[in-house]
């Protein structure tokens, strides 16, 4: 699980059924400090992240089990705001 | 497992049921001297860990659900610290 920035939004018309509905961000994964550490990913959002939150990201299989259908192909998700690192 | 050091808590209102009543930490993984080596990873407390504390942290999902369990049977839930490190010796 890591932190990131949430950057951007994607859409998708056409797309595997199970992501019917789900809403897919844009992220910049962040290391311990918060500098941006590798490329952006598209996440689906399972929290109502906005633009330019703190969030952290499960990714991996563990990553599907965020949201209520079984078997959807995501490789990462948004679980959760970040308020405060201390 | 990697051994870890806990350097930070990370607080979140809004997040995923599954982490609920859980207490998430950032680890930043050592390598055998016990510097860092490689990026911070979130973890799971499940040992009373503390900032400071070395510790083990498990980053795998099926040992995840074990530890924890399951909303109906899923857990988006993938490193979890299932100890604290008394000693690390290396030949």
């Amino acid at each position: 699980m890591y932190l990131a920035r949430v950057v951007g939004t994607c859409v998708a018309t056409r797309k595997v059924p199970d992501l019917a509905g789900e809403k897919l961000l844009v992220v910049q994964p962040l290391d311990a400090e918060q500098h941006p550490k590798g490329t952006h990913q598209v996440a689906v959002d399972t929290v109502r992240a906005g633009l330019g939150e703190l969030v952290f990201l499960v990714g991996a299989r563990e990553a599907a089990q965020a949201l209520d259908r079984p078997f959807v192909p995501v490789d990462a998700a948004i679980v959760g705001i970040v308020d405060d690192i201390a | 497992m990697k051994v870890c050091r806990v350097i930070s808590t990370v607080v979140a209102t809004a997040k995923h049921p599954a982490f609920h009543g859980h207490t998430l930490l950032m680890c930043q993984p050592l390598d055998a001297r016990g510097e860092s080596a490689g990026d911070a990873i979130l973890a799971v407390d499940h040992a009373q860990a503390g900032i400071g504390d070395t510790v083990l942290v498990n980053q795998e999902g099926n040992g995840s659900r074990q530890i924890l369990g399951t909303l109906d049977g899923k857990l988006p839930i993938r490193s979890v610290i299932v100890g604290i490190v008394d000693d690390v010796h290396v030949a």
